[in-house]
């Protein structure tokens, strides 16, 4: 692998981590990491669409007029995620359910609509591609992370697999009963910042 | 009747918050807390197109989307179920709602529109819109219920918005730690805040 595609695939992991750095996306991201499941079906439904999209977009960005620009993204995102949506709904549906209304919400998650107009209408489409995979794998990362945690002190588990025996079926962890609930993803995620920040400082805001 | 309307709106308020019980629009919940009177200028702005917003995207559904919708206009179409289209014809109600509430308030309350400057057209991206949106449909809400819903979330939202901004005003006097300033100190603010509003949860009117 060159040094460029490398850049473009990995910097987003910590050096330009889109929901630690750049603040894009948080929004459909913490409601789908109570459990390890759910994170990573969204994980992977994201990637796929920001990489698609960015595919998409690069692909026809000599075409597209720049005043019409956001509603043209707006719909060739819209169109990916319906697909997506569909396909979920065929082949697990369960987790479909379970994600609700998240996977619609992938449509204005500003990671998708952020990487196509900051990098796909700039670039090859093959870079446009890695770069949106690359964007979903620096999200998918703090989901699972914060997915972890909250799934296994939540409730004791793993993908659903029991790890710490729960006092309700007669074993000895206590469950943690915050960590299902929303606010602990704010404070994991604030904590994984702080972390990131420590080891970085470079990453550190302007006052 | 009444009674019904009055639950669903503090439900919409307190209970749901978009913002602190489903993480809804925190990208600009994040971005734009930096100051009081500017999180009053979104979250007023918030409030109008989710209360215009949601009851369209409740008439467009019911009327051209719901299988069996389309019956008024013939009789053979009482079959087509378009609702797999209603994620495209959502966003692009909210895109060309925010778009007609720009002109019109650039044109008849001009200082407004300084005021509130970029957040307008922002709006169109912010998930709180089309998450209610997306809300009404899964919930199956009615005309009325979809109005009442979309302008208590909206004000659900603008009240998190701007306390938020409140606290981060006076964050300016406290020793945080390095690392944590800024961005980080601001997630677990919103954090204490959410469990505040756990406070409300099984409330019923």
């Amino acid at each position: 692998m060159d040094k460029q595609v490398k850049g473009v695939l990995f910097d987003p992991l910590f050096n330009n981590n889109p929901i630690a750095l750049q603040v894009l996306g948080i929004c459909s991201a913490l409601a789908v990491t109570t459990k390890m499941e759910t994170a990573l079906v969204m994980s992977i439904a994201l990637t796929v669409v920001t990489a698609f999209s960015s595919l998409t977009i690069s692909l026809i960005r000599n075409y597209i007029p720049n005043s019409i620009r956001i509603i043209v993204q707006l719909t060739v995102i819209a169109s990916l995620v319906i697909v997506t949506d569909q396909i979920l709904k065929a082949f697990v549906y369960d987790i479909s359910k379970s994600l609700s209304v998240c996977i619609g919400l992938i449509i204005t998650n500003c990671i998708v609509m952020g990487r196509a107009e900051a990098y796909a209408m700039a670039n090859k489409p093959g870079m446009s591609f890695l770069d949106g995979i690359g964007n979903g794998l620096g999200y998918s990362l703090i989901l699972l992370g914060v997915g972890f945690f909250r799934e296994l002190f939540g409730s004791g588990k793993l993908f659903g697999i029991e790890l710490l025996k729960t006092t309700t079926d007669g074993g000895w962890y206590y469950t943690n009963g915050l960590m299902v609930m929303a606010p602990s993803a704010f404070f994991l995620i604030g904590i994984m910042i702080w972390i990131l920040r420590t080891v970085k400082p470079e990453q550190m805001e302007k006052e | 009747m009444f009674e019904h309307y009055l639950s669903l709106a503090v439900k919409a308020i307190f209970v749901e918050n978009m913002a602190l019980a489903f993480f809804l629009g925190m990208c600009s919940f994040l971005a734009v807390s930096k100051k009081v009177e500017t999180a009053i200028g979104l979250g007023a702005a918030v409030i109008f197109v989710l209360a215009v917003c949601v009851p369209l995207n409740q008439f467009i559904l019911a009327s051209l989307l719901r299988e069996g919708a389309l019956a008024w206009v013939d009789p053979s179409l009482a079959t087509v179920d378009l609702s797999f289209l209603s994620f495209l014809v959502q966003i692009g109600t909210i895109a060309a709602v925010v778009q007609v509430v720009e002109m019109a308030v650039d044109r008849f309350a001009p200082k407004l529109y300084a005021a509130l400057g970029v957040f307008l057209p922002l709006i169109a991206v912010n998930c709180a819109i089309l998450g209610a949106s997306l809300f009404m449909e899964q919930r199956e809400y009615g005309l009325g219920e979809a109005a009442v819903y979309g302008i208590g979330s909206g004000i659900g939202w603008a009240l998190a918005i701007i306390a938020l901004a409140a606290l981060r005003e006076k964050m300016r006097y406290s020793n945080v730690p390095v690392g944590l300033r800024g961005l980080g100190i601001a997630f677990i603010l919103t954090g204490l805040m959410a469990i505040g509003f756990l406070a409300f949860s099984g409330i019923q009117l």
